[in-house]
């Protein structure tokens, strides 16, 4: 599992898209929406952590299509089936790795962004926090994703399509939770659930996404 | 260790394409399976390795025993061929990959990234992988795809040395490998029939 | 021998079906007309809501039948995981547009309703916004079915969307109401059947009768339309099979 997990890491430093790309996308999409909706300063760090989750869900859709593809295209899935690991930690690793390559680096990146778009001092811990918690149930999610698309050809904007609504959850409580402690208000219900979908989706998704990919190698 | 296919019916897309396959190779012995393009020698060679399910029938042993190469090679062009077999040699659990290299010639590339391979080099070590599985049963579908004489001789080498070391083979080729050991089986015979359109499902197969 | 299994061969439902889709048809047409024309013309005027309480006629049923469609493609799918019968995953893809349709009508008599009663066409009210989450769920499920050229990948795969994507509507349907808190009333309508409805909020019995002679209209409507769908799949899957058939020979 660990030389699984080395080599994801391997390959998306040497490849090169993996940290950087889903970095860039987030950095276009924070410089964007002050072009969008107008540079009033006391609007942007109102929608600072609303603007700043969706840039990182956004960046981390970006790379959910590589995660199995690759794999599947040059035959190392077929491998790895008949390899002495359970599928179901195949795709947790794989989720990880991603998590690692394009969740982790969202996470740093969002307090230096946070900046641009004149986020509250009270922001920048409950913004990283609730980062920090829900990028993982992210990449999960977008696992089960890629599992399902892995065999078709333009499987890149069905993908979108399959998992943003499944995304819902998660991106609410996540901006919620920022959004109510920069007010003042009690986030704990919303820090609460988030870490409860992520701790829940991490433990059983894998079963699904494992089964998707059985499907998918047939 | 035997591995003993019985009645095995496997299908393609919902078709059945081979019925009732039945066969038997021993330790120590190889099965060339032939038969014309598009008859199912790849479903059945996915089916035996436990990739998908089959229809009908059993296969005595299971996917843990099995090293299956596909048309793929399973190559990551950034990594080098040193990585890429360690990689795989952590993966099934076995130790050094030098036996695998110096099997088919590839000590000299050892360091060179898998990228940079040409399409035989790259076969090579595609099959290189399946000595590191360490694995007794290979199934293999079109081996020899790409590979020269020399490499084509290399590769029936480390089949041999496999069977001599208690191992067994199931290849899907059209090349005479030379082998001794290898039995041939002519698929074609089990082509399915068509269901009969009264069956349960017999609105739809 | 007298299962109901039976009805998943697809040539016994298509039999069953063809005797039973005139009168089903005839039952659906008859409770939306009666339902529907009792609603609009001889049911009085709400008193705060003026005649334009009267889109609940279509508003609900369509509402309540976009939950129900994707209810009833979560026990197909489930069917056709356990027992692996064909009919039964072609149910529920034939079920998914009319359901994804049946949204897109509530979330439009909606619109209209609010415009007039709240002032504007839409508004982020958990409701309004779970069914707009709904519609995406069905999309989804639809792209996959339509996206997928072997039958039984798609059945199976679609079947696991299926219930992992109820979990996350049940979740986005929570997350959605303590996220903002709304305009819309409460489920007002079974309260109804149960208590006569005499405050103002509940939906009272004038009005409930033919509500639920138009909900059953719909009912009847849907399962009419999931017949005809489901036999037009079980052809087009046959059609298929005989091509596939003819290749073998």
């Amino acid at each position: 599992m660990i030389a699984l997990l080395m080599r994801d890491l391997k390959l998306a430093i040497r490849a090169g898209g993996g940290f950087g790309l889903g970095l860039a996308f987030f950095l276009i999409v924070v410089v964007l929406v002050p072009f969008g909706v107008g540079p009033n300063s006391g609007l942007l760090s109102k929608i600072a952590p609303g603007v700043l989750w969706l840039g990182a869900l956004l960046a981390c859709l970006l790379s959910l299509d590589r995660i199995f593809a690759l794999d599947w295209e040059d035959g190392s899935l077929d491998l790895l089936a008949t390899a002495p690991l359970p599928l179901e930690a195949i795709v947790s690793v794989k989720a990880l790795a991603h998590w690692l390559t394009t969740g982790l680096p969202l996470v740093l990146a969002a307090p230096v962004f946070a900046i641009l778009l004149n986020l509250p001092t009270a922001g920048y811990g409950p913004l990283v926090l609730s980062l920090l918690i829900g990028t993982p149930a992210l990449s999960v999610i977008g696992t089960f994703g890629a599992a399902l698309t892995v065999g078709l050809k333009r499987g890149g904007l069905l993908l979108s399509l399959l998992v943003l609504p499944l995304y819902v959850p998660t991106l609410i409580f996540g901006a919620e939770m920022a959004r109510r402690s920069i007010e003042g208000l009690n986030a704990q219900t919303s820090l609460l659930m988030l870490a409860g979908i992520t701790c829940a989706v991490i433990a059983l998704l894998p079963f699904a996404s494992a089964a998707v990919l059985r499907v998918n190698l047939r | 260790m035997e591995l003993n296919v019985s009645d095995l019916t496997v299908t393609r897309g919902g078709i059945k394409v081979l019925e009732d396959v039945s066969f038997a190779v021993k330790a120590g012995e190889a099965l060339v399976l032939r038969g014309p393009n598009g008859i199912g020698k790849t479903t059945l060679l996915r089916t035996v390795a436990g990739l998908q399910p089959a229809l009908r029938g059993e296969v005595s042993l299971d996917r843990e025993q099995m090293a299956y190469a596909g048309h793929a090679d399973g190559i990551k062009a950034p990594l080098s061929v040193t990585e890429n077999l360690e990689f795989w040699a952590a993966v099934f659990g076995t130790g050094s990959i030098a036996p695998a290299l110096q099997a088919f010639d590839l000590e000299a590339l050892a360091a060179r990234p898998a990228g940079a391979l040409s399409a035989g080099q790259k076969r090579r070590l595609g099959l290189a992988r399946m000595v590191v599985t360490g694995r007794p049963v290979w199934v293999m579908d079109e081996p020899t795809v790409s590979l020269d004489t020399s490499a084509v001789q290399l590769f029936a080498e480390a089949v041999r040395a496999h069977l001599a070391g208690g191992g067994l083979a199931l290849l899907a080729t059209h090349i005479d490998l030379g082998l001794a050991e290898a039995r041939v089986l002519d698929v074609g015979p089990f082509k399915a029939k068509p269901p009969a359109l009264e069956d349960f499902d017999g609105a739809f197969l | 021998m007298s299962s109901i299994w039976e009805y998943a061969n697809p040539k016994k439902f298509i039999a069953t079906t063809d005797r039973l889709l005139p009168w089903v048809s005839a039952l659906a047409l008859g409770l939306m007309v009666l339902g529907l024309v009792w609603g609009f013309f001889f049911t009085p005027d709400d008193f705060r809501q003026g005649s334009t309480v009267k889109i609940i006629y279509i508003h609900v049923p369509s509402a309540m039948m976009a939950i129900n469609a994707w209810a009833m493609m979560l026990v197909a799918s489930l069917v056709w995981i356990v027992r692996r019968h064909h009919v039964s995953a072609l149910a529920a893809r034939a079920a998914a547009p009319i359901g994804a349709v049946m949204t897109v009508i509530a979330l439009a008599t909606g619109a209209i309703w609010g415009q007039p009663m709240w002032g504007t066409w839409w508004e982020w009210d958990p409701r309004l916004t779970s069914f707009l989450i709904l519609f995406l769920f069905y999309l989804g499920y639809i792209a996959l079915w339509s996206a997928i050229e072997d039958d039984d990948t798609a059945a199976d795969l679609t079947s696991i969307l299926c219930l992992v994507g109820s979990v996350f509507a049940l979740l986005s349907r929570y997350a959605v109401n303590f996220w903002n808190q709304g305009l819309h009333q409460g489920a007002s309508v079974l309260r109804a059947g149960a208590l006569a409805g005499d405050t103002e909020e509940r939906v009272s019995n004038v009005f409930a009768t033919p509500l639920f002679i138009s909900m059953a209209g719909f009912l009847m409507l849907f399962i009419a339309l999931v017949f005809l769908r489901t036999q037009t799949e079980i052809r087009a899957r046959r059609m298929r099979a005989l091509l596939a058939r003819e290749r073998m020979q």
